[in-house]
This record gives structure tokens, sequence and C-alpha cells, in this order.
């Protein structure tokens, strides 16, 4: 088969368009799929005037499309704003603080996109910042219990348990 | 009103030159993204959320942790007019987002007009701190102060994981943009920019036109912005931003020096031709003028152009704009009007470094 665009060299690439909800597909050589491709994201970026925010929500709801295991304990409304999932994918915006928790399962993956990293490592705000680092330094302590523990260094882990017990009744104080 | 008394009052301190690397980097600007915990964010915002969102900012500027660090005052965008609104804008004080938000916006301005405090914009509030040259540590610096501070009155929404929560998860984390204004002519007139443009993507890093998009940005002005704000901490976005900054300025002044000496009556005439334009044409459209602005700053930085201050791009770049210019003359203009009434501001104020009054 030869190439639908130059109808000079093979076809050996299967190129989907999806335009609107339009799907198209095309068989075209690698070069020619190259500048498709180069073309296509100019003309897209313009002709529908690219919103940023739903790109961003379309970015969420090809996770959830087939293929993405999203857990099905996942929320589909926020219990607290009521904002539902399929309007968050269309705004490309949360509608509270608490959708961050509630829509969980499914903002990692695209924070793991559209961010470096999945948990943030700056600035802590001074009211939190006590709880927090309490609370910091538990998760550190509990793993290097474990880490001694599959070690059978017991004299450790027993300082260790001490250690974070002494956190613990720190935390139940607040 | 006279032209030097209608700058005197309306040139913001970043419009004027100074700080490091002036000749290059016009802005650093950080802008901070914050939000009150148990409100929902300005998307779903009813009047009442917002009235409430205004009223918690509106005291916490009253407390003396704010008022140690300058005078704010509050200002609604109903109680603006659409002209003040966009002049805000045109002043990078505000965003345009912000200005179309009348029933629920408000912005708190610093007197100096360095800080400024967008408030129900996307998020609640945006603290931004706008300097010129390249001081991004420095506006940063204030910022966080500025944050401290209003973090003694306002329950931010913080999560343990996350970070400072926003309305946009591109935002997350530290909730920080940081950014530079950068004029580079050089890279522009040697045709090196749409490389530059893509290794700068590579690291992270966003590269906007400031008018206009890609390579041919009218002005040759570009605002480079870190894109990642999780998972990494305030401190080292600043410095990968600065660091990449200042490669980018060693790249532009090699090229600056490249054209000058492989075609220097070619430059020299580029930019007597646009002093000359600037000097005596009688219409001008805004694109052209950020063009004729940049040729003509880039003659002085070079020594080819004396005895025309060189903060003449970022003052004449704003002041010609739409707005600006309705608020000089005092009344509404078309675009044609605009066009002669720009060129004559344009005149009057080189004739002002001629008669040496500023």
């Amino acid at each position: 088969m030869l190439c639908q665009r130059c109808h000079e060299r093979p076809a050996n690439v299967q190129f989907t368009q999806i335009i609107n909800g339009d799907k198209k597909v095309y068989h075209l050589c690698e070069q020619c799929a190259r500048e498709a491709q180069g073309d296509l994201f100019g003309q897209a970026a313009q002709a529908f005037n690219f919103d940023f925010h739903q790109w961003l929500g379309h970015l969420m709801n090809m996770e959830s499309s087939p293929g993405f295991a999203v857990p099905a304990a996942s929320a589909q409304r926020c219990g607290n704003c009521g904002m539902t999932y399929q309007q968050f994918t269309q705004l490309g915006r949360f509608g509270c603080p608490k959708c961050y928790d509630n829509f969980a399962p499914r903002l990692e993956p695209l924070l793991r996109r559209i961010q470096s990293a999945t948990s943030h490592t700056g600035k802590v705000p001074l009211h939190a910042g006590s709880q927090v680092k309490v609370r910091k330094n538990l998760e550190r302590l509990r793993k290097e219990l474990q880490q001694a523990v599959a070690m059978e260094q017991y004299e450790r882990a027993a300082q260790l348990r001490d250690q974070i017990r002494e956190l613990e009744q720190q935390m139940d104080r607040g | 009103m006279s032209l030097s008394d209608f700058l005197r009052r309306a040139v913001s301190p970043w419009m004027r030159n100074g700080g490091p690397e002036d000749d290059i980097i016009l802005t650093s600007r950080v802008r901070v993204a914050r939000n009150l915990e148990d409100v929902p964010f300005p998307v779903l915002q009813t009047d009442s959320h917002a009235n409430h969102v205004i009223q918690a900012v509106q005291n916490a500027l009253a407390t003396p942790a704010v008022q140690a660090l300058g005078r704010f005052e509050l200002l609604r965008c109903s109680d603006m007019s659409a002209i003040d609104r966009q002049v805000l804008v045109e002043k990078h004080l505000i965003s345009r987002d912000l200005a179309e938000q009348v029933r629920h916006g408000a912005v708190a301005l610093r007197d100096d007009e360095v800080v400024s405090i967008m408030v129900n914009e996307e998020d609640h509030l945006r603290i931004q701190c706008l300097l010129p040259g390249l001081r991004l540590k420095e506006a940063w610096d204030l910022a966080n102060q500025v944050d401290d501070a209003l973090e003694r009155t306002l329950p931010y929404a913080f999560h343990e994981r996350y970070g400072y929560l926003t309305a946009c998860p591109t935002n997350v984390g530290t909730g920080i943009r940081a950014s530079v204004m950068m004029h580079l002519p050089g890279l522009v007139l040697s045709g090196q920019m749409g490389r530059i443009l893509s290794a700068v993507q590579q690291v992270g890093l966003t590269v906007r036109g400031m008018y206009g998009e890609g390579s041919d940005a009218a002005g040759n002005l570009f605002q480079v912005s870190n894109q990642v704000t999780l998972g990494e901490s305030e401190e080292e976005i600043i410095q990968n931003l600065s660091n990449v900054v200042a490669q980018l300025i060693e790249h532009e002044r090699n090229a600056r020096r490249l054209l000058l000496q492989q075609n220097r009556e070619g430059l020299e005439d580029r930019v007597c031709r646009s002093f000359g334009i600037l000097a005596y044409a009688r219409r001008m459209d805004s694109k052209e003028t950020l063009q004729r602005l940049s040729d003509v700053r880039l003659g002085i930085d070079l020594g080819i152009i004396k005895g025309v201050s060189a903060n003449i791009l970022q003052e004449l770049m704003v002041m010609t704009q739409p707005a600006f210019l309705q608020k000089y003359y005092q009344q509404d203009l078309s675009p044609a009007e605009r066009d002669v009434r720009r060129a004559a501001l344009i005149r009057e104020r080189l004739r002002l470094d001629e008669s040496g009054v500023r």
C-alpha cells in the first residue's frame, strides 16, 4: 500500500486523527506522518482556539479510558463542593481544596505527567509546620524500623520503636 | 496634565531601569498562588464566598504583620472603570482574567506597585512581586515575607502530600511561578531564537512571547518561567530558572557582539531608521511601535544612539497601549485615532529626552 499523502513511499504508519470526536484513520509513510503531526498541531491549536484547561481535563479523562486501571472506589463527585469528575475534565480546574483527596486516585497519574513528582518538598505554612514536621519524621522512623527488623537489628529496632511512641504521643497532645 | 507629570504618576518602578543585567532583563516576577481552606475555589464561588474571601484579605491587610511590609490599598474590580482595570493589566499589575472578574475580583496594591495581591482570580490569592532587572531571589524573598504575614490570619489550604492546593493542578505544591521578561533582539536578528526556544523547553521551563507567540514575538520580548510547581522547592525552582537565564544573557550578549562585528553598518542603519520613524511618524500601530522601540533600545544598549533614556522601551510599550492612551488623552479613541495619538505621544516623549526635562 502506498502512502495516502505523497503516493510515493510505502505506507507503514497508521495515523489516527480525532477532532471533536470525529475519528479518521490514514495510512502514511514515516515522513508524511511526521509532517502531518507537525501541521495538525499548529492547525488544532489555532482552529479550536486551544483551551489549556480543557486540554488538561482531556488528559485526565485519558487516564480513565480502557487500559488505564482506575480504582472502582474512585469518586465520581466531590462530596464537599459537589463538582463532578466530568465537570473537572471540562474546566481543568477543581472546585475546592477537598477535591484533591476526593479525586486522588485519578489525580496521581495526571500529576506524574504534568509535574516532576507527586509530592511537595517546598515551603510549609508556619501554622501547619510543627504537625507536618512530626508526621514526616514519623514516616521516616517507621521506614527505618522496618529495615532494622528485616536486618534483625533488634536493639536498633527497640530504640526506633521508643522514638516512634514518643512522637505519636506528641501528635495526640496536638 | 503635562506628559512629564503624567509619567511621574503613571510609571511603575519596574518600568524604570535598575537592577542587575537590566540591559537584557526588563523585569523579574514571582507569583505565588494560595487558597483558603473550606472555601470553594473561585470557579464555584457564590457572591457570599467571594465577599468572605475579600473580607478575610481586608482584615489580614490591617494586621501589624502585613502593615510592616508596606501600605496596601484594596480595590474591588466592581469599583473600577473598565479603562482603569485595563490600565492595571497593561502595567502588568493584574491579569486579564482578574480584570474580567468584575463581580468577584479585587486587588490589593502596595503603594509602590512592587507588590500586588490579586483576589478571586483563578485562586483566592495570587501574591505578585515585580522588580526591574534580574532580581528573582529578591522577588521571591519579598513574596515569601508577604505570604508569611498573610498566613498569620488567613487559614491556607495546605495538603501534607500535595502542598499548597490550587484550583488548577498545574500550580499545586509550591504554587510558585517565577518569570523574567527578557529583551532578546540579538538572538532574534541572528536567527537563533527557534533553537533556543526548544532548548529552554527541554529543561522544564516555558518561553512565551510577551506580545505574540513563538520567535516572532513583537518587540523581541520574551517571558521565561518555570513549568513545574510540585516536587521541587521554591529555592530550587528559582535557582534553576536563574541558571538558564544567565546562559541566555550570555548568548544574547555574544549575538549582539557578532552582529556588530559582522554588519555594523546594517545594524546602525536599522536602529537609526527606527529612531527616525518613531521621532517623525504621524501614525503608529502597536505592533510597529514595539518593533521600532526594540530597535532603538538595542541602539542605546550598543552605544549607537545617545541621549535617549534606556527605559524608553518598557515605558512606552506600556504607555502606548489602548487603555493608557485613552487615559492620557481622557477620551474614548477608535483604533485609527489611537494610531495617530500613539505617534504623537511617542514624539512628545522623545522630545522630553532632547530637552533634558527628565
